[in-house]
């Protein structure tokens, strides 16, 4: 049953992680009176690239070949251990919310170097850029989690997940402040638009773009599904601790994941379309006030803590 | 999970605001903003203040309640709404430490605050204890935003700020001050705010601008 959960739960995420950036695409399209691309579009990107041949520079090193593997591998074993449909994952006692968070950096710090690594002027401002909010966001999703398990008193996600799902309903104003926290790191760190453009390719904006415009083919393809799966997996870190209703639990059982799977659709859908509200009202920043952005996240995250500390609430 | 009667769990989800809101004053360039987030305080404040009333049945408190509405809702942000159109400073020049610095520090400020409450909301016996807190916090992050601001005008929302927080905190201390305390304090704040209003006038008749860093040279340069 628990290993059933877990590989439903990653291949929902392997399928589900490019439609997902295809309704928010959508959602965004419509809110910006533009006809919106097929929903589909993202696979269909990869699909073509995968069917491409590859160009590779000449001195770029194995590095460059391997990372986009190492970081598409690092987002699905993320997604192995997020809790997105059920709780009882084999795969989550492996790592808490800290390693997770450990995770998501390795992938970064792989993308980074390797965007370096052939030597182009864009490929390092990138990585640059991409390190400096990475360096900034951390602490923040970190302070996110550990508000959450100062409540639950666990640092494993799917404990955290179940705990807040069983307590008692009130107000928290905790864990508001961190939810708010949580969506400006999860705009931050997906290249979403108040931080960087994803639609954009003018070259001194951008950030995340910057680091792939080297690859090509089926490195271009995996790099692309794996950002698709880092939204997904920020999106379902996000359900796990603030709307962690619905996932199917020990208490539940087969029953239970029957009634996830759509849940956790409706839930995505509702995020896809209050993350294109968000793309939509609001201007991108300059990269100098990115930090400014960040330290409110992170003010935020620790008032949350504090608050909880003080109010008990 | 301790489950809180729900009016306890609403005053404090009140207090937090509060502490929210000092901090975005604390972050705020636009000094209209400024003034609207005071307005906003003040709200909150009307709102705690009424339902500590009807928890507590005190009615001296929807006396203050009563005067927090008239003075900090709707006349002291009507009087710099004015003053700000009247004299056209509508932005703040950068302040003294920059923007995430300063919320760093205030971080400081309210771990240091929070401390400092501890002993007293030990002491105190009623059901807002735990706001004590928040109250010190919010009236040394008002105090961080008088030091760190250049401009007269966001200055002023500073003190008027810190006032509210010296207010929420002989709320959650002690249901509120006497009524003569009370009023005299509304009084104060009240002249205070009009002399204000004149010096701001004076300020710039000498300097031509409401930076108060003219004010630090003792010699005028002639």
């Amino acid at each position: 049953m628990a290993w059933l959960t877990q590989i439903l739960e990653v291949l929902a995420a392997l399928v589900a992680a490019p439609l997902f950036l295809g309704w928010v695409n959508k959602c965004r399209a419509w809110l910006q009176n533009r006809s919106a691309p097929s929903l589909l579009q993202p696979y269909r990107g990869i699909r073509k690239l995968f069917f491409k041949d590859a160009v590779i520079a000449e001195n770029a090193s194995p590095l460059f070949r391997l990372a986009p593997y190492v970081v598409f591998g690092a987002m699905v074993l993320a997604a192995a251990i997020i809790p997105s449909m059920g709780t009882r994952l084999p795969f989550s006692s492996a790592a808490d919310a800290i390693a997770l968070v450990g995770l998501l950096a390795t992938a970064r710090v792989f993308q980074s170097l390797a965007a370096m690594d052939v030597g182009t002027a864009f490929g390092s401002l990138g990585a640059r850029r991409e390190m400096m909010i990475g360096f900034l966001a951390e602490p923040a999703l970190l302070m996110v989690i550990f508000v959450a398990s100062l409540i639950s008193a666990t640092t494993a996600l799917p404990v955290i997940s179940e705990r807040l799902a069983v307590q008692s309903v009130g107000l928290y104003p905790s864990l508001a402040f961190t939810a708010v926290a949580f969506t400006m790191v999860l705009l931050a760190e997906n290249a979403r638009i108040p931080v960087d453009n994803p639609a954009t390719h003018l070259e001194l904006t951008m950030i995340h773009e910057a680091m792939l415009l080297e690859y090509s083919a089926r490195h271009l393809a995996l790099m692309e599904w794996a950002a698709a799966l880092k939204l997904f997996n920020y999106a379902c870190i996000g359900f796990a601790l603030f709307v962690p209703w619905g996932v199917s639990t020990t208490a539940t059982g087969p029953a239970g994941l029957l009634f996830a799977i759509p849940l956790l659709a409706a839930k995505l859908a509702v995020a896809g379309v209050g993350l294109a509200l968000i793309e939509t009202l609001s201007a991108k920043l300059r990269v100098f006030r990115a930090p400014e952005f960040l330290a409110t996240a992170f003010l935020l995250a620790v008032l949350g803590l504090l608050v909880r500390l003080l109010l008990g609430s | 999970m301790n489950p809180m009667p729900f009016d306890v769990q609403l005053l404090n989800a009140l207090s937090a605001l509060l502490l929210l809101l000092a901090f975005a004053m604390l972050s705020q360039r636009r000094i209209v903003t400024l003034v609207s987030l005071l307005a906003v305080q003040g709200v909150l404040l009307l709102a705690a203040t009424l339902l500590l009333a009807w928890r507590t049945g005190e009615t001296h408190l929807y006396f203050s309640a009563a005067l927090t509405l008239g003075l900090k809702v709707i006349f002291l942000p009507w009087v710099l709404y004015r003053l700000i159109r009247r004299l056209g400073v509508y932005w703040d020049s950068e302040p003294l430490i920059n923007i995430p610095g300063t919320m760093l520090i205030g971080l400081l400020i309210v771990v240091f605050a929070f401390g400092l409450a501890q002993p007293i909301s030990e002491l105190a016996s009623t059901a807002t204890r735990s706001a004590i807190g928040i109250a010190v916090a919010v009236i040394l992050l008002s105090f961080l935003m008088m030091i760190t601001r250049r401009k007269a005008m966001s200055q002023v929302v500073g003190f008027l700020s810190m006032e509210n927080g010296l207010f929420f905190g002989a709320m959650s201390a002690t249901y509120g001050m006497p009524m003569i305390v009370e009023l005299g304090v509304a009084l104060d704040v009240l002249v205070a705010m009009l002399v204000l209003g004149v010096f701001f006038f004076q300020i710039r008749e000498q300097f031509d601008s409401l930076d108060l860093h003219h004010l630090e040279s003792l010699k005028e340069k002639r």
